[in-house]
């Protein structure tokens, strides 16, 4: 078998049960909300159009906005029942998931319910009437059951579009089969990213098929296709899901990263080292660039690396540069007073943003500086990862070298540089310490007026674990233990196309004597 | 000193958005009796009977059943010691017949044992041969649903039967042999019956009276004989005279003799 296929079956009893509790979580209490819904709806005109309106807005807007947008939500929430009742919880991974997902989940059900309520003989319901039934027994024995195909396949539609956007749920920091798809988007690994398409696309085909046999069984009172369907469903996801019940309850660390390699691989470097000492570790990979240090100030992971620019601009809001050293110290008291995060230390290399260009186009326009790129930037396309052009960072340099591109596009980190290598770009903005700048022969612009602030790699350390002994003898460590170049090379033994390597293996080498 | 009558409607009144209006209604119906509520369509006489159990309930007036007054509160109860059959019947196309016919007995708390002895029973009574309680609805002739929804809305043994144009969809000779079955099960079983129906001649071979209601009144009250021979009321004379004209024909061309006098009209 391929090395990377074992790879991703090695993950999946995690992957998978993690998917098909949250898909299942959501599932339940969507259909739990949107039955009594709809049974009121049907009732009601007051209760149907508002009702039926909200659940179609909710369905209008896109799913990864959605998730994303609880994380805010709950974590205020999260500080309101903090200051209210002296404990919060957590807002990221399962609540925000779960919540996003089961109002995904409740247009279809609610819509089916309605359609099918209201569809019902309106004689069987006069017929019930006149037999004296009260209006739950006419509910549950009349018009339930006639209603039951049209609920059924509502159940259906909710239950495959759940599965699918479920995989949605890893950039929020809840594990799902979603864990295969950005990785390998981010490391270029398709066998990863089909395999987790292909995992998620045939849990959703399955259940489709086993709640089809439910609802034909339902609607044809064929007894046994009820319990085949439900016997399947039900010894599935106990299958599925055994993998949690039988892990002991995560008492261990957790180790965040940010959405590409370095983050990775840096991640799966601590990692090891707590391992090492015994510890349970546990890595929430694809957070957003904003989402994991307020994940890291909230306490629910508790390290990862971040780099002193985007903390100074991003976190402390400073628009100054007052040079590395200064950086560093005033990030160490500031962030430490306001949010009582620690910043063990610099790693010892830099990632910079950069902005970069093919060498022989460089040298053809005779650009070597930023200074150099202003004249020429009207006839150029700067091509960007999805957040450049939001940063302060592109709006510092943009103001010091008065850089007007005649066309600016925003890539996935991954495609930005293959619109480089193609032409479709012609200036990017880099990360110092990425392999491909060697790879493929890429030069960086200086930056004479020293408007892009350094970016020191730093282990940070939640304030829930500021005087945890272990994590701290684990990572004290890596303080200036890596290297740009050693960095460069792990990044690019990942990213490049042959001989790849997963994120674990290439932190091996990282570290000197290691 | 009198019984009270089984059901009693006084001064009652129903308006539907001020288009259609019923009353204010007097009538009484004695136990036994078996009552046709006959009329043209929006007359009334639907909406009257559905105040009388409730699924309608009346602006103004009081209705009694049974020496118990209906009210919101008591409807459901009073329900299901009343039987209700209709023209849409309203057999439960996910139930087979036993199930449809079990429910007015399950409802009343019955026992699993007398359930089933009470549907056999049931079947016995309609004339439907006991193989057909394994059946789904979907699958009986119009003639035989009826029979089920009769069979159904006497489940519970109740004492009064409404019924809104019962065999009115079925085809005449079904029809016809459906309602003298309901007249020997009425007077077999002691039942108080109100029928409504837009066939005089239905009314006139089935009931023992008939209330004729137009616009929301009632304009006559009579036992059937009386109502053909000569009304008072024009109107009820303009629609006893098409029964009555037909039954003529026939009796005529029964006894073979007929005149060109006899052909007027």
């Amino acid at each position: 078998m391929d090395e990377r296929v074992a790879a991703a079956w090695a993950l999946l009893p995690n992957y998978l049960s993690w998917h098909v509790f949250l898909s299942l979580c959501a599932l339940g209490l969507g259909f739990s909300v949107s039955l009594p819904l709809a049974v009121a709806a049907s009732r009601s005109a007051i209760v149907r159009w508002p009702s039926l309106f909200g659940a179609s807005l909710i369905q209008t807007i896109p799913s990864l906005a959605l998730l994303a947008l609880f994380y805010p939500l709950l974590l205020a929430f999260s500080s309101l029942s903090l200051a209210w009742f002296g404990h919060g919880f957590p807002a990221l991974g399962f609540a925000p998931s779960l919540l996003a997902l089961t109002l995904y989940s409740m247009l279809p059900l609610l819509r089916n319910g309605v359609t099918g309520l209201m569809g019902v003989d309106p004689a069987a319901v006069e017929a019930a009437k006149g037999l004296g039934m009260t209006d739950a027994q006419r509910l549950w024995r009349v018009e339930l059951p006639l209603a039951a195909p049209v609920i059924m396949a509502g159940a259906r539609t909710a239950a495959v579009a759940t599965i699918g956007a479920a995989t949605l749920a890893t950039p929020v920091g809840q594990t799902s089969l979603g864990n295969y798809i950005f990785s390998g988007l981010q490391t270029e690994n398709w066998v990863s990213v089909l395999f987790g398409c292909a995992a998620s696309a045939l849990l959703a085909l399955t259940v489709d098929q086993l709640l089809g046999l439910i609802g034909s069984g339902v609607a044809s009172r064929r007894r046994w296709r009820i319990w085949a369907g439900a016997l399947g469903l039900i010894v599935g996801s106990t299958v599925a899901l055994s993998p949690l019940i039988a892990a002991p309850r995560e008492g261990g660390y957790v180790i965040g990263a940010k959405n590409f390699s370095e983050q990775y691989i840096l991640a799966e470097l601590m990692a090891s080292r707590l391992k090492a000492r015994g510890a349970t570790v546990a890595i929430k990979s694809d957070l957003g660039s904003a989402t994991v240090y307020r994940a890291l100030a909230a306490g629910e992971i508790d390290a990862y690396v971040d780099y002193s620019g985007t903390l100074w601009e991003n976190v402390l809001h400073r628009t100054d540069n007052p040079g590395r050293d200064s950086v560093l110290s005033g990030l160490a008291t500031d962030l430490k007073k306001r949010d009582g995060v620690i910043v063990l230390g610099p790693l010892g290399f830099e990632n910079a943003y950069v902005l970069a260009m093919r060498a022989e186009r460089a040298k053809a326009l005779g650009v070597v500086s930023l200074a150099d790129l202003a004249g020429h930037a009207d006839q150029l396309t700067l091509g960007t990862d999805l957040e450049f052009l939001s940063r302060p960072e592109w709006a510092a340099v943009r103001d010091a070298y008065g850089l007007r591109f005649g066309k600016q596009t925003a890539y996935q980190p991954t495609f930005m540089y293959r619109a480089l290598g193609d032409g479709q770009a012609d200036v990017i903005s880099a990360f110092s310490s990425d392999g491909r700048i060697a790879a493929d022969h890429l030069v960086v612009l200086s930056d004479p007026k020293a408007a892009l602030p350094p970016y020191d790699a730093v282990i940070l350390i939640s304030p829930r674990r500021a005087h945890d002994a272990r994590l701290i003898a684990a990572l004290k460590p890596l303080i200036g233990a890596v290297s740009v170049n050693a960095m460069r090379d792990a990044n690019y033994s990942v990213d490049r196309d042959q001989e790849k390597r997963s994120p674990a293996q290439a932190a091996r080498g990282l570290v000197r004597g290691e | 000193m009198p019984r009270s009558p089984m059901i009693e409607l006084r001064g009652v009144t129903k308006a539907w958005s001020g288009l259609y209006a019923v009353g204010p209604l007097n009538l009484s119906v004695a136990e036994g009796e078996f009552v046709a509520l006959l009329g043209g369509s929006g007359c009334g006489k639907t909406t009257t009977l559905k105040m009388i159990n409730g699924l309608v309930a009346p602006d103004a007036g009081e209705v009694w059943v049974d020496g118990e007054r209906v009210g919101p509160a008591s409807g459901w109860r009073l329900r299901r010691r009343i039987g209700y059959v209709f023209q849409d019947i309203g057999l439960f196309p996910h139930m087979t017949v036993a199930e449809n016919l079990a429910c007015g007995p399950r409802l009343a708390g019955w026992s699993r044992a007398r359930i089933a002895a009470r549907v056999d029973e049931l079947l016995d009574l309609v004339a439907l041969p006991r193989a057909t309680a394994e059946r789904l609805p979907d699958t009986l002739s119009g003639g035989q649903r009826q029979r089920v929804g009769v069979a159904r809305a006497l489940g519970a043994a109740p004492r009064v039967m409404l019924m809104d144009e019962p065999f009115g969809a079925l085809d005449p000779i079904t029809r016809d042999t459906l309602g003298r079955a309901w007249r020997e099960w009425h007077d077999r079983l002691g039942l108080t019956t109100v029928m409504v129906t837009h066939d005089v001649m239905e009314a006139l071979l089935l009931a023992d009276r008939i209330v004729v209601m137009e616009a929301g009144q009632i304009i006559a009250d009579d036992v059937p004989g009386a109502l053909l021979s000569d009304h008072a009321d024009p109107r009820v004379r303009d629609l006893m005279e098409t029964p009555r004209r037909q039954a003529l024909r026939v009796a005529a061309l029964a006894e073979g003799s007929i005149g060109e006098d006899s052909r007027h009209g």
